[in-house]
Formats: structure tokens, C-alpha cells, sequence
């Protein structure tokens, strides 16, 4: 068994306030699955959506991540899986797929 | 914790009602942007942190932390509510008076007032229905033409139309203010009837969406009656009908998904508790002696509800409601309903006469439940030929599948009564 951290990018920022309660639903419905499969190792943590980014050794620091929407990553959570080709599988249930984002699906470094 | 079905679609109007009285009624669009983001962040923070204790509270807090952040970046760039603009101005003032605006004091006339806003006496009474689902129910404008049987474009532009009116006004319409309030009251009532009817009488086949429409329009008419202006026996009555209509909602659709008619309905899945509450709302709405066209239509509604079957109805008394109801606001649908009542109490010819009766019936000739109601008399009269014709004139009409079905399986059955072409 090894651990993967999902980094989930990109948000739904458009549809009614039903179509926002569905997307809701949807998430708690998949977290929900991979904790009752025993792969939710870590139930990780939303993040903002801004902050500040640090950079080279003068320490500049910038107002972050300005990056665009889809590639800011919102939340990560660490799952359980035999090899990373289950991970990748397991990955495949996640809401923000349908709404244009993207899981990144990283193996943890154990040693 | 589980949510209520449609939360985030009821607790919308609210937030919208505050935020833009915030900024004012000019800043509408950027309001429902901030209210947006709240639902954004509450789709991506309870999956981890799970829904909180109370879910309305915290997207409240969140629309105000959001509309903080606004009025933080675009102070200097804009302009916001003039009640509250200079205490916008300043950094040290900001927060306390945003704090305030949304107090629960504060936020409790919000909805009332997105309301009467929404019923702005410029708007024909349509745009203003569009409006009140788009702002007050949160429906996008996909979802209104899909429960609306429209197109969106026809939509997009009621709505947009009704948005610039809106934001136009100086202000929001101001719920504290008596003569205000008893002079704007008919239209918002009316509006409320007409979203009911949409969902009640409506094309849209689904039953759910209409369930939907019927649900908005009792939610919001119960809100109104909550403030103790609103709280009018016009009103009352306009409450009692919803309820005593919509208690009949469940048993249109019957066991095999096909539509029901009041003559076969099974009554005994009509909705007790909404005739309950219709018929406390009915006693209430006695008060005053003024008598409404919703009262007339609330008391037909509780003569049917309260009839076991349909011999069992005071059909003399239905009639004669009719009556009052064809004096004080006639129409073809009235005379219609009338004739078919006139059927029940005098015989099928009598509902004929009155049907071939009706002036101004141009209109009401492309309703297929006109056809249908003579179909259904002349194979009461046994006349298979026209009661066929009728039907199929009802079938040709028919708004939906569902329509189509229905009048598809009374010509069959009178196919099978007549021992014709159809006959088993």
C-alpha cells in the first residue's frame, strides 16, 4: 500500500445556485466513497484562493498565485492505493473533472 | 449532516436582498457576483471540513466577507449604497457598519423588500415573474426557460430588462413604509398567482419542475404573510388557494406516471396537511369582509378538497362561485372551469350550452383542455362521432407528451365504449 497526494486544480465558478448544490454534492458523494473504501488516508484541506509567493533569495514577495483559475490548485487530499495506476483510477471519480479542472495524482515519497 | 433540498437555490434571494442593499440597488449584477462566490467557496470547502452546523448562516457570513473584500478594492472606484456611503469611505468605519448591515436585524426585511422590488410597476407581470425566479429563487436563466417551456434568449431578455429597471431605481423599495407597501401589494400578489399558475397550470410536462414552481410560490407567499402589513386577507386567500390547489399536486400523475384528472384522481393521496393549512389560511382570510378573486378561487379549491368523491362535491355551490368569480374577473378559463361545473350539476348538455356559450372563446379554442371538456361530455351523451373528433382536436393541442397521452387514452376509451375500431 502507498500513499498519493491529490492536487486538485481549477474551480466551477459559473451555474445556478441548484447546479452549485449538485456540484457540492457531488464532492461530499466521492469523498464519502473513498473513505468508505478505507483510501482516504488524509482528508487534506481546501486552500484560498490567493496568498503570497516568495521568490529567490532577495525574498521578493508577489501577491499569488495569479495564475489562471484553472491551474490554481484549491485543495489536496492524500489517498491510499496499491500503485499509482489504482491512484490514477481512483482519481477518475473526482467532480472537478467535469467542471474543466485536473487531479494531479503524486506519489509520496516514503524514503 | 445532509442539506435541505435546495438550500443554496433558497437561501440566494436573501443573500442577494443584503449584498445589494449594501451596495446599492445600481451595484445588482456585482451583488449577485459576490453571493456567487459564496456558493463557490461553500462547494469547495465543506467537502473537507463537511457542512456546517448551519449551513444558511455561514454562506451569509461568507457573502459578507466577500462583499468586505469588494468595498476594501473598489472603494475608491465606485460608488455604493448612498445610506450607508460615507461609512463605506472610511477604513475604520467599514467593517463595524458591514458587520451591522449584516446583523440579523438587518437581513430580515431583505427578501420582502428584493420582493416589491422585483414587482416594479414598470415591469409587465411577467418580467417581474421571470425576475423573482431569477433573483428571489436563484434559477438561472436555463432553468426558468426550462420550467417556463421558453427559450433563453426570450428570457435573457425579460430578465435583463427587469435587472436595468432595477438598477436604475435609486433605491431598493422600502419595506418600511406603509402606504408604500398597501399600494405595491396587488402586483406582488398577483405575480406570486402567476408563478404558482405556471407550475400549477403550466406546459412544462415534468411534474417535478412544476412541483418546483408551485413550492417557490407558497415559500415566498408564506414569507410575505410574516410581515404583519402583508399579512392582508387578500393575501391570506391567495395563500389558502396555493395550498389547497397544490395538495392535489401528487395524485395528477396516478401510479403508472400517466395524468389524472380530478374525476379520477385517488383522493387519498392528496396532501392533508396542505389542506389543513389551506384551510386555516382560508378561515383567516375571512377577516374583513372584503371578499377577493382569490378568495372565490381558494373556496372552490376547499369545496373540492374537502369532498370525498365526486358525486360527493357541492357541485351547486362550485357554480355559483363561478358565478361570483365570472363577475368579478371573467375570463375564458373561468367560463370554461364554470361550464364543466354546470356539467357536473345539470347533465353534460347543459356543459355544452354553456361551453358553445362562451364569448370571446377565440383564444380557448387552442387549449386543449377546452376540446377535452367537450369530448368528455358528448361521450357522457354516448355521441362516440364527436366526443372522438374532440379528442382528437384535445390530442393535436396537447402541450406535452403527458397532454398527448392523456387525451390519446380517452379517445381509446371511447373507441371502447363505442365497440369501434379500437375496441379490444
Amino acid at each position: 500500500m502507498s500513499e498519493f497526494t491529490y492536487l486538485f486544480r481549477g474551480r466551477k465558478t459559473s451555474g445556478s445556485p441548484e447546479e452549485m448544490q449538485k456540484h457540492f454534492e457531488r464532492w461530499a458523494a466521492w469523498f464519502k466513497e473513498l473513505a468508505a473504501a478505507g483510501r482516504l488516508k488524509d482528508p487534506g484541506h481546501p486552500l484560498q484562493g490567493t496568498g503570497k509567493v516568495v521568490t529567490g533569495s532577495r525574498k521578493i514577495v508577489k501577491d499569488g498565485p495569479y495564475a489562471e483559475a484553472k491551474d490554481v490548485v484549491g485543495g489536496y487530499i492524500i489517498v491510499e492505493a496499491d500503485d499509482i495506476g489504482q491512484a490514477v483510477e481512483l482519481s477518475k471519480g473526482c467532480p472537478i473533472l467535469e467542471v474543466g479542472g485536473s487531479v494531479e495524482v503524486r506519489p509520496v515519497q516514503v524514503r | 449532516m445532509q442539506l435541505t433540498e435546495h438550500l443554496f437555490r433558497h437561501e440566494w434571494g436573501r443573500m442577494v436582498g443584503a449584498v445589494t442593499r449594501v451596495f446599492g440597488a445600481h451595484n445588482l449584477a456585482l451583488a449577485e457576483d459576490v453571493v456567487q462566490e459564496a456558493f463557490c467557496r461553500a462547494a469547495e470547502v465543506w467537502p473537507y471540513r463537511g457542512v456546517p452546523e448551519n449551513p444558511s448562516a455561514w454562506l451569509m457570513a461568507t457573502a459578507k466577507n466577500c462583499a468586505l473584500d469588494v468595498l476594501r478594492r473598489e472603494r475608491t472606484a465606485r460608488t455604493f449604497a448612498p445610506s450607508l456611503g460615507r461609512f463605506l469611505e472610511s477604513q475604520t468605519t467599514l467593517a463595524p457598519v458591514i458587520e451591522e448591515a449584516f446583523g440579523p436585524a438587518a437581513i430580515r426585511d431583505d427578501l420582502l423588500r428584493m420582493m416589491f422590488s422585483c414587482c416594479h410597476p414598470q415591469l409587465a407581470p411577467e418580467a417581474q415573474v421571470a425576475l423573482m425566479l431569477n433573483i428571489l429563487c436563484g434559477f438561472s436563466v436555463e432553468e426558468i426557460a426550462s420550467a417556463l417551456v421558453s427559450t433563453p434568449a426570450a428570457i435573457e431578455k425579460r430578465v435583463a430588462r427587469g435587472k436595468r429597471t432595477l438598477s436604475k431605481s435609486k433605491k431598493l423599495f422600502e419595506v418600511a413604509a406603509p402606504a408604500e407597501i398597501s399600494s405595491r401589494l396587488p402586483a406582488v400578489d398577483t405575480a406570486l398567482y402567476l408563478l404558482f399558475n405556471e407550475g400549477y397550470h403550466g406546459a412544462n410536462a415534468e411534474s417535478a419542475v412544476r412541483g418546483d414552481l408551485c413550492q417557490e410560490a407558497m415559500r415566498l407567499t408564506a414569507i410575505l404573510l410574516e410581515h404583519p402589513l402583508c399579512a392582508t386577507p387578500r393575501t391570506y386567500a391567495l395563500a389558502a388557494l396555493m395550498c389547497l390547489n397544490a395538495a392535489r399536486l401528487p395524485a395528477r400523475i396516478d401510479a403508472s406516471g400517466n395524468l389524472s384528472s380530478l374525476f379520477e384522481q385517488d383522493r387519498s393521496a392528496w396532501n392533508r396537511q396542505l389542506i389543513g393549512e389551506g384551510m386555516s389560511f382560508l378561515e383567516l382570510s375571512a377577516k374583513g369582509g372584503q371578499v377577493s378573486e382569490y378568495h372565490l378561487e381558494a373556496a372552490i379549491a376547499s369545496v373540492h378538497a374537502t369532498a370525498r368523491s365526486i358525486e360527493d362535491t357541492d357541485w351547486v355551490k362550485v357554480v355559483s362561485l363561478y358565478d361570483s368569480l365570472m363577475t368579478m374577473r371573467p375570463s375564458p378559463i373561468v367560463a370554461l372551469n364554470r361550464a364543466i361545473a354546470i356539467a357536473q350539476r345539470d347533465g353534460p348538455d347543459r356543459g355544452i350550452e354553456e361551453i358553445r356559450a362562451i364569448t370571446d372563446a377565440g383564444r380557448l379554442t387552442s387549449y386543449p383542455f377546452y376540446w377535452a371538456a367537450l369530448g368528455e361530455f358528448e361521450l357522457r351523451c354516448r355521441r362516440s362521432e364527436p366526443a372522438q373528433q374532440h379528442f382528437r382536436s384535445a390530442a393535436a393541442l396537447a402541450r406535452n407528451d403527458a397532454e398527448r397521452h392523456f387525451f390519446t387514452q380517452r379517445l381509446q376509451i371511447v373507441d371502447l365504449d363505442s365497440g369501434g375500431e379500437g375496441g379490444i
